[in-house]
């Protein structure tokens, strides 16, 4: 029922986004931009301290400092102000400590809130946020997660101990494949067998908008505004954990300035600034500073990872064995328990290992608490897999990418089931690989790599390969019933003709930069055959899209864009009803078409647009049927969608530095079918660069006090433009058979692909001088360490060099230093 | 990141803002740009009873020439630094150092003179201004004194400028006709220079007749590599003998250990910023 129109087609036009202009230039309602009558701002006082008891706050002097209006502690909500919601037990014995917004007898990490200070200005509320005096007894407290596994110190005493679950998935047990204990064995013998430890180092989400909410009570309904990723789930999780009724709480994430996970949860403020709105009658804001938003806003990543992969001498891989050790953090976040176990039916990737087991154990600490970061548990399973699957190569002396080749699924064998019981609809990682063999130059590269080493360049190049298939568009309901994860997969549209000929469109989704605004007109202006302009695109607001799951986990096409569609489809049938009626015709004749219905063989016909205009009026409409032709739909796919891709990656490393600088990098990514082209790019550039930070640059760094080090962007190392190069990207289309656009999601693609591409590539070009491994981030000290023969695993010095000096500038003369020395 | 309120002033003249800063004592802060002290400022790691704006004084800012020196007001950015043909032409050396500085935003709002009395160890005009044996002018409540550069940098933060004085300007000799070169050494743009080497050199008959090194972030102060310059005069500007002079650079230094990189580290890295430093300066 597609409508076919004289103009080009919507659907992969490289339309520029329509929210661009609002967004780029800031001018648009983001939360702090909200001011209220009569609103009051909130200053929260944290705990500098990563575990202790706090023997006593004294709030008197604030209270009385100027413009306060009142500062409470949890001493002054008896009865609670909700709680952070673990959504994911992973395990029906999941050790989950209670996570309070506002903490009253001991902290866990760093950052915790223990008191909030409200002023008539968020000046004032700074300023008195200092004079509050609290006292704390300092507890021993534990950071790493393999010293968490030992249980001599814990991060929560009362639990007993610091792990909180353990999940595994064993492919002889599920009947999806052999024993891998017995597949290792048989290699022992009679093959190869490769063991590996990696690190997947703690990342900050670092959105480029702080979280902000502001809260007004007044009126029947309490509305929340926040920036946050999920306004549906947070609605109801303040209705499930304050005993507000839901219909009382409307909740609106207008514009919000990216999020990549770290606003996919209910945060300790959204609590605390409901709650200090709800006790004062009074509208509230909260907008965190970017000090407070690296330490308390969540983590990413963090596991430690050990890997055992057996195979035949010629490369066929016959088992692989994956143990992980994932640090939680302080808290079992929102759904940060089930994050390390979504790599149970990645690790495998797009190999048919006839063996394979996967164990995944969760551990407590003090630090802050991690949960989704662009990719969530698939960057850490790619990278796993596709490092080791480097090194079976090296070990061989194969190709990396013969290796794979030799390993992975065809593309005549789709659907594929697979070692971990996933089905994979479509791909074919053969297509995508040639081509991206061809865009990379890979022959040429390899010739000048030798030559480099024949010739003992300082600059040694190196090649790195990331193939990669990815679970995304969470989706289907009951499969996520059955790991426990606490919401559906479903998705929500509803599409309104309004009476002018205009189009609204309601979705479920809740983009936070994305470019949805922009995609699902062009999916609905192609459907409905009415122009791209005509079409508005309304979201995150609960009382407009009263139903939805929000945006997360590249979901909001493949399911959200689906519901849509199914959505206009039932306009367009709703409207013929009318349209036969008016043109005094036999529905079963009308054709639609280019946004008209058509009596077929004749030039009678109406437009949609006017039917919505008739249905307005109502002045002649069937009888039996309801005027009006809006509809919505919910989308529940059957399966998660599968992107692949072949990611590869020329790096030139300088021997003398060990600086690493990207020289080539194409990739060639299958999302099935595009929308916007231009939405697709975006996508990959940005994940390809937050993928290659992860290799390069950013590591949230703790000392031995618990204290972030990287507390700022002056030392977590965030890149820039000026640090990127300009990336190859093309793609190959296997479209997905779980929704009618055939689309796959593509929103962390790029960060699950570049990661281990890039940490490959490095080993890859100094291997040859005897170096194994180097940790993320792949700093030049490291590389260059490693290359001196020194461990690869050399720790990052846990001090950050002070730039903003409190004394600096017109300093006395008393003291004299080094001075020039030589 | 909202600072605890000050008082703001912003004299028009350096009499005015003297008397400014005598009156303010050591509860006033001197602003030159803020690149430094705004953040500081909203990171509330300090709360001045005053803060003096030196942004509206017109007698700070520019580029003169005095006979075979250069004289740079204080107050002038590092844009309108890049932007001079008298840097260019005569220390070509300060301007590829500040060229490395940050980002365009930064290079427009963020002054000489404010960096040089902020006297971060890891900035990128010390070395050079060091390196180029630069005067710098120096005025209080008694008149103008004129300190060496190697006077001026006394520890981390910390320079000859007393709390009742303002530097005021910066006379930096001509070095008309040095190859320069600034090899800064970072992880990404826009940090502070995790090491770099500021070397200018003056080539004569295939010859390195005089080079001047200075060395950023190898130490609590900008320093002199003088010991590779003492091996570079007088001889070939080919990479081996550059190599051989540049293996000292970091002789005697005490450079930091932290998140970019150990002491150890950095003195190797000292060596090989300055023999590429040294050979992009002589034009090899």
């Amino acid at each position: 029922m597609t409508a076919v129109d004289e103009r080009p087609a919507e659907i992969g036009n490289r339309r520029l986004r329509k929210e661009d202009q609002r967004l780029i230039t800031g001018r648009t309602k983001w939360t702090d931009n909200i001011t209220l009558p009569g609103m009051v701002h909130l200053a929260m006082v944290r705990s500098p301290f990563a575990h202790a008891t706090i023997t006593s706050i004294d709030t008197e002097e604030a209270k009385s400092a100027a413009n306060v209006v009142a500062v409470y502690t949890a001493a002054d909500f008896p009865d609670g102000i909700g709680a952070c919601a673990n959504a994911w037990p992973i395990t029906p014995d999941q050790v989950t400590p209670d996570h309070l917004p506002l903490v009253g007898e001991r902290v866990a990490c760093a950052g915790e809130i223990v008191a909030v200070v409200v002023a008539r200005s968020a000046a004032a509320a700074r300023d008195a946020a200092e004079l509050v005096d609290v006292e704390y007894d300092e507890l021993p407290a534990v950071f790493d997660a393999l010293e968490a596994m030992k249980d001599e110190i814990l991060a929560h005493p009362d639990k007993g101990t610091n792990k909180s679950a353990f999940w595994k998935l064993d492919s002889a047990e599920a009947g999806t494949g052999g024993d891998v204990e017995e597949a290792l064995a048989a290699a022992r013998n009679d093959g190869v067998v490769i063991e590996r430890n990696y690190r997947q180092q703690r990342l900050i989400p670092a959105f480029m908008e702080p979280r902000s909410t502001v809260v007004d009570p007044t009126g029947e309904q309490i509305t929340m505004w926040s920036a946050t990723q999920i306004p549906h789930i947070l609605r109801f999780l303040i209705a499930a954990t304050t005993g507000i009724p839901e219909s009382k709480v409307r909740v609106i994430a207008p514009d919000v300035g990216g999020g990549f996970g770290g606003k996919l949860q209910t945060t300790p403020e959204e609590f605390i600034t409901l709650a200090v709105a709800r006790r004062l009658g009074k509208p509230a804001k909260y907008t965190e500073t970017r000090s407070e938003s690296l330490v308390s806003a969540h983590h990413g990543r963090d596991q430690y990872q050990k890997l055992t992969l057996s195979a035949t001498k010629d490369g066929v891989v016959t088992g692989l064995k994956v143990e992980l050790i994932a640090n939680l953090g302080a808290y079992v976040a929102i759904i940060g328990g089930g994050v390390p176990v979504l790599g149970a039916w990645m690790f495998n990737s797009i190999y048919k290992f006839p063996a394979y087991q996967f164990n995944c154990q969760t551990v407590l600490t003090n630090t802050t608490w991690v949960d989704a970061y662009r990719g969530a548990g698939r960057p850490e399973a790619t990278f796993g897999i596709e490092r080791i699957m480097d090194d079976l190569a090296a070990e061989l002396g194969m190709d990396p990418l013969e290796l794979r080749e030799r390993n992975w699924i065809t593309h005549e064998e789709f659907p594929f089931t697979s070692v971990a019981g996933m089905t994979y609809d479509s791909g074919n990682y053969e297509a995508a690989t040639a081509r991206a063999k061809v865009l990379f130059g890979y022959d040429a590269l390899r010739a000048e790599q030798k030559q480099r080493r024949e010739s003992g360049d300082p600059v040694q190049l190196g090649i790195g390969v990331s193939t990669f298939t990815e679970m995304c568009g969470l989706a289907p309901s009951r499969v996520l019933g059955s790991l426990s994860y606490g919401a559906g997969g479903w998705e929500s549209a509803a599409i309104r003709m309004l009476p002018t000929g205009k189009v609204e469109v309601i979705t479920g989704t809740s983009p936070h930069g994305q470019g949805h605004e922009t995609a699902w007109s062009q999916i609905v202006a192609d459907r409905l055959g009415v122009p791209f302009e005509d079409v508005e695109v309304l979201h995150g607001d609960t009382q407009i899209a009263y139903k939805g799951l929000d945006t997360y986990g590249s979901r909001s096409l493949v399911v959200g864009g689906e519901a849509v569609v199914r959505a206009a489809d039932k306009v367009i049938e709703k409207a013929k009803a009318f349209a036969a009626h008016l043109l005094e015709a036999n529905p079963d004749d009308l054709e639609f078409k280019a946004g008209r219905y058509e009596v077929k063989g004749t030039e009678a016909g109406i437009g949609i647009t006017e039917v919505a205009l008739a249905t307005f009026a109502s002045h002649n409409y069937p009888e039996g049927i309801e005027p009006g032709i809006d509809a919505d739909a919910t989308f529940d796919p059957d399966d998660f969608s599968f992107p692949h891709g072949t990611h590869l990656c020329a790096v030139e490393v300088d021997t003398e530095t060990g600086q690493s600088r990207i020289r080539t990098y194409a990739c060639v990514d299958d999302i099935g079918h595009i929308i916007n082209p231009l939405i697709v790019e975006g996508q990959v550039h940005g994940g390809l660069v937050q993928g290659i930070a992860q290799a390069l640059w950013e590591e949230a760094v703790f000392d031995e006090n618990g204290t972030l080090v990287t507390g700022s962007f002056v030392d977590y190392t965030l890149p820039t433009a000026a640090d990127t190069i300009s990336f190859l990207t093309e793609n190959t289309t296997s479209p997905s058979t779980t929704n009618t656009l055939g689309t796959k999601g593509v929103g962390e693609a790029g960060t699950i692909a570049s990661t281990p591409a890039v940490v490959n590539a490095i080993l890859d070009a100094v291997r040859h001088l005897g170096v194994q491994d180097v940790v993320m981030p792949c700093t030049p000290e490291r590389v260059w360490k490693a290359i001196q023969g020194a461990s690869a695993a050399a720790e990052t010095t846990a001090e950050a060099q002070p730039h903003f000096d409190a004394d600096a500038g017109n300093a006395d003369t008393g003291s004299t230093g080094e001075g020039n020395d030589q | 990141m909202i600072p605890a309120a000050f008082d703001y002033v912003a004299p028009t003249t350096v009499a005015d803002a003297l008397a400014a800063l005598a009156e303010g004592g050591d509860e006033a802060k001197v602003l030159a740009g803020g690149q430094s002290l705004l953040p500081i400022l909203r990171m509330r790691l300090n709360a001045p009873e005053t803060v003096i704006d030196l942004g509206k004084i017109e007698e700070l800012r520019g580029i003169s020439e005095d006979g075979d020196t250069l004289v740079i007001g204080a107050m002038t950015t590092y844009a309108d630094l890049l932007a001079s043909d008298l840097v260019t032409e005569h220390a070509a050396l300060l301007r590829a150092a500040i060229a490395e500085v940050a980002d365009p935003q930064i290079r427009h709002r963020g002054t000489i003179g404010g960096a040089l009395v902020h006297a971060d160890p890891a900035g990128d005009v010390g070395a050079p201004v060091l390196a180029l044996d630069a005067d710098l002018v120096i005025t209080g409540p008694g008149g103008e004194r004129t300190v060496a550069a190697s006077d001026f940098f006394e520890d981390l933060f910390t320079t000859a400028v007393g709390e009742d004085e303002l530097l005021t300007s910066i006379r930096i000799p001509k070095h008309t006709g040095w190859g320069a070169a600034y090899e800064k050494f970072v992880r990404v743009a826009h940090q502070w220079s995790i090491v770099a080497v500021a070397a200018t050199v003056k080539v004569a008959d295939g010859q390195i007749a005089e080079a001047k090194i200075g060395l950023t972030n190898m130490g609590s102060t900008p320093l002199r590599a003088a010991s590779v310059e003492a091996a570079l005069a007088g001889g070939s500007t080919d990479a081996a003998a550059v190599a051989a002079a540049s293996a000292s650079a970091a002789d005697g230094t005490n450079p930091p250990s932290d998140l970019n990189g150990d002491a150890d580290y950095r003195k190797h890295l000292a060596t090989v910023l300055t023999r590429r430093a040294v050979l992009a300066a002589v034009g090899s």
